[in-house]
């Protein structure tokens, strides 16, 4: 067995108030694929950009050596000088450039700051034909799809002299014909002497393409595994993956009664979108799903399995390109095709990235919780200051928003307190349903419990509420039942009772099955 | 932070230490509530700094009562169009095509009047009308059809002018009928016995001074009430005070010439109407909230669409307004009308506050930014500084004023 090409030693990684990484070892063997598992915010990109010399060298703690040598990397130049290359989930290729610009993009080949245009096709000719790239270098990027874009990536890689190839979710954003081509090039290139490291999700994947495994949970490295044994089966990545202890506390919650004969709140039947630019690909496929009054219903999955997606697309076609499916609200279909209408009837979105696409940060707290609903405060179209510095003054004490007073501009409160503004704004909506996409995202544990606490006062109220989350003990406390999703499908309906993290996580890796 | 409940006192304190300065002597007490709120009141001290300096330097000059009716007439119309522009920014767009459509509307204005003997208030309906289409139609390319507003109004303000030019047949063309040149320099009718002063003017000096300390009072109740941070009452009384002294003086040297001109009442009108607008109707807050985050506001339900739409059109419309004074006060229209009048509506909406990326200034703030050029513009005629150095100049204040609101949001911290 060949020796060690890469280690990395106790990494430790902090942010400002968080801890991405608290101890991750890391060993790669020379010319193996190395598949880096763990669930979302797990700190699998983290130890990437800590490698690549995106967190330079000094911003983190724990040693790497790279072909027994230390490495101090101030940034990523440093690190593909070494021979070290990162492709990250989102490609970093410039749409109106060629392929062959796009390829020697900081690296021209030049004399004296003149392109040598003749050297530049004949290179890039031949890295394209490496990678089994049947374009025209002078192809515009834009022109191509994501998978060959994928592969424009790699060749890129290639020309820098690659020893080390980091490729973060390479197939998230591809469909099977073109992953599988991604996954039989990353071993062509082992069969060529490249050592690769392949964080991904997908379990088939890792089986087919991997070597050996490395799990990371919670900013640790958890064990690493070797995946041609026959002991690592699914089942046991998975327990990895999972297997901590529940360390939130959830507010005690009756299961939710199911009034027989009531129609649902919401349902929705064969939910089908795709995405906005690439116009093959489904983002979502063919959901169904109905949550009934005083229900709590997760939707777990991992990323890109279209969680956000499905209830964007939902709340007045806010996402994507629309293709078929239906929306009952109370047994009646109803008309979302804009978000005003969808907040018509009575559905709320409370959106996963705040910042962007939830709070007007340079506006103060009284004036972001009136506007979805400023009708109630106004009278012919007047806003009545008065009234609504009370609504935002009651909610600021019911949600204990910290915070001087209402007028604070948004943008200066901390994340806990801005998703409870957030959720102030939607709750003054008056909605029926509320669809809540990762609404504990980025807050500490004293936060959450807050939030926590509000969805089942919400639920009880009799609110039908969709829970998206990313972390499974979260969906497995507070849910009802959990539907789960990957590549756009359900691919799974669990009752509070079956579920535990290991059937949820089973369902979520289920990549493009479909069961029922 | 998640435990301290305990810290989390009901009555809210006021944010910066004003605890010691409440203690200090009424200076200290103007330095903290001005260092509180720098944004609000910096560029209303500029102003005032720049009033005194240019009042020295002139001996006095510039606050003699014929020039500070002129000043008002010679701004109005860049005021006018400051406050559409400011709701235009605000929504986070840009509008170049102004300063030819004030052009191409004094055109229009003169081709019915003057060639065709057009009543004029019809005239004056007509052309409202003529700025609503012309807005309209840049607002519905802009809104619906999502070419930025940049191309869209930089090409208005190409065809505009050049429609300005076929309609004149690059004549200038005049005079207008008394009553719309009234528009442009008419004052108030004399009402009342003979005093010294302009009677009406003196009048509505009054009621204006009597409705702005009613507002005041009322506002600290409510505040008050709401336990929030109000104002110390002395440095309250003393803001009262420069407030009612200014409109005094304002009012006492109009009405010690020929009284109030018509174009300020309506200029008057048009900023406590739109400065309520954007403070309180539900349109004012969703344009807020389409230039501070697009994204969010759609997903609240806020139609950015038709908001667009909307601010464009009344663009439209004030630059409609505008270009009916500026014609009244030449008493012609001329191809070369209101060149370079959208920049000089954007520097003012820029040194009163905007921001380039949208979402933030208001109605006052353009108004106080128009004023700080105009009188940098009259104050500069007074001394004799040619128009080259009076560019200069301008630039200048312009560059000072926004790098000063840049450098004062970083030190705050936000």
């Amino acid at each position: 067995m060949a020796g060690p090409v890469l280690e990395m030693r106790s990494i430790v990684k902090t942010f400002p108030g968080v801890k991405a990484l608290s101890d991750v070892t890391l060993t790669v063997r020379q010319g193996e694929v190395h598949a880096i598992c763990g669930e979302n915010g797990a700190g699998k990109s983290t130890l990437m950009k800590v490698l690549s010399g995106v967190h330079p060298y000094g911003s983190y703690e724990g040693d790497i050596l790279f072909e027994s040598k230390t490495c101090q990397f101030k940034d990523i130049r440093a690190s593909e000088q070494h021979g070290i290359v990162i492709i990250h989930q989102e490609l970093a290729l410039v749409p109106h450039l060629s392929i062959a610009e796009n390829l020697f993009l900081g690296n021209e080949h030049a004399t004296r700051g003149l392109i040598n245009w003749r050297e530049t096709l004949r290179h890039a000719t031949a890295l394209l034909r490496r990678v089994g790239l049947d374009e025209h270098p002078e192809t515009r990027v834009a022109d191509i799809g994501v998978g060959k874009q994928q592969l424009v990536e790699i060749a890129k890689a290639l020309s820098k002299q690659v020893k080390l190839l980091i490729l973060d979710e390479p197939t998230a954003a591809l469909n099977d014909e073109d992953s599988d081509k991604l996954l039989d090039l990353i071993l062509e290139l082992k069969n060529q002497g490249i050592t690769s490291i392949i964080i991904s999700h997908k379990l088939n994947e890792i089986r087919k393409v991997a070597d050996s495994v490395t799990i990371i949970r919670d900013g640790r490295s958890i064990e690493t595994l070797d995946v041609k044994a026959p002991e690592t089966t699914e089942e046991r990545i998975i327990a990895g993956m999972v297997g901590r202890d529940l360390d939130h506390r959830f507010p005690e919650r009756t299961p939710h009664q199911p009034e027989e004969g009531a129609a649902p709140a919401l349902e929705i039947r064969g939910w089908t979108v795709f995405h906005p630019i690439d116009q093959q690909r489904k983002v979502v496929d063919d959901v169904s799903l109905t949550v009934r009054r005083g229900e709590i219903v997760g939707i777990a999955g991992l990323m890109g399995a279209g969680r956000t997606e499905l209830a964007m697309s939902v709340f007045g076609r806010a996402y994507g390109r629309y293709a078929a499916g239906t929306v009952l609200k109370d047994g009646t279909e109803i008309r979302t095709k804009t978000v005003a209408e969808a907040i018509g009837h009575g559905i709320a979105y409370v959106t996963e990235d705040r910042k962007h696409y939830g709070l007007n940060l340079i506006d103060t707290i009284n004036r972001n919780i009136s506007l979805t609903a400023l009708d109630k405060v106004a009278q012919r179209g007047v806003v009545d200051e008065h009234e609504e510095r009370q609504v935002a003054e009651g909610f600021r004490k019911s949600m204990n928003i910290k915070a001087p007073t209402v007028f604070e501009p948004v943008g200066k409160l901390s994340g806990g307190n801005q998703q409870k503004v957030v959720l102030s704004k939607w709750i003054f909506a008056g909605p029926d349903v509320l669809i809540l996409d990762e609404p504990t995202r980025g807050i500490d544990v004293g936060a959450k419990y807050e939030i926590y606490t509000v969805i089942d006062q919400l639920a009880a109220q009799g609110k039908a509420v969709v829970f998206i989350s990313s972390e499974l003990p979260e969906l497995l406390g507070m849910c009802d039942r959990i539907y789960t999703m990957a590549a756009g499908r359900l691919t799974g309906e669990v009752p509070r009772a079956e579920a535990t993290q290991e059937v949820l996580m089973r369902h979520m890796t289920k990549d493009k099955e479909v069961t029922r | 932070m998640s435990t301290d409940v305990t810290a989390k006192s009901p009555a809210p304190a006021p944010p910066g230490g004003s605890g010691p300065a409440a203690d200090g002597g009424l200076l200290g007490l103007v330095l903290a509530g001005l260092r509180r709120n720098m944004r609000q009141y910096g560029m209303l001290i500029a102003l005032g700094l720049i009033v005194v300096l240019f009042a020295i330097w002139t001996d006095g000059d510039l606050l003699l009562p014929r020039n500070v009716s002129n000043l008002v007439l010679q701004n109005s119309y860049i005021l006018i169009l400051a406050i559409g522009m400011m709701l235009v920014i605000i929504a986070g767009h840009i509008d170049l095509s102004v300063g030819s459509l004030t052009a191409f509307v004094g055109a229009f204005a003169a081709v019915l009047t003057v060639q065709h003997g057009i009543s004029w208030p019809v005239a004056l309906v007509l052309c409202l009308v003529v700025g609503a289409v012309a807005g309209s139609v840049q607002g519905y390319l802009i809104a619906y059809l999502g070419i930025p507003s940049f191309i869209v109004t930089l090409a208005g303000m190409l065809l505009f002018r050049g429609l300005t030019e076929i309609l004149l047949k690059g004549q200038t063309l005049g005079p207008f009928p008394d009553g719309l040149q009234k528009l442009g320099n008419g004052f108030l009718p004399e009402v009342g016995p003979d005093t010294n002063y302009h009677n009406l003017t003196l009048l509505l000096g009054l009621v204006l001074i009597a409705a702005v300390v009613w507002q005041e009072f009322r506002d600290r109740r409510r505040q008050q009430e709401f336990s929030l941070d109000v104002l110390p009452t002395r440095l309250f009384l003393l803001k009262l005070t420069a407030l009612v002294a200014a409109i005094l003086v304002v009012t006492l040297l109009l009405a010690s010439y020929k009284g109030a001109p018509i174009v300020l009442i309506i200029l008057g009108a048009l900023v406590v109407g739109y400065g309520y607008v954007m403070r309180n109707a539900v349109f004012g807050r969703h344009i807020y909230a389409i230039g501070g985050n697009l994204p969010a506001a759609k997903l609240s339900g806020v139609k950015d669409k038709k908001v667009t739409f909307y601010v464009f059109l009344n663009m439209g419309v004030l630059a409609a307004l505008a270009g009916l004074v500026v014609a009244a006060r030449l008493n012609a229209a001329s191809p070369k009308a209101g060149v370079n009048f959208e920049l000089e509506a954007i520097a003012s909406s820029f040194i009163g506050g905007a921001s380039m990326s949208g979402g933030v200034g208001t109605v006052l703030g353009a108004i106080i930014g128009g004023l700080v050029l105009g009188v940098l513009n009259n104050g500069m005629n007074l001394l004799s500084v040619g128009t080259d150095w009076q560019q200069v100049i301008k630039g200048l204040a312009l560059l000072v004023a926004v790098g000063f609101d840049v450098w004062n949001k970083r030190k705050s911290g936000s």
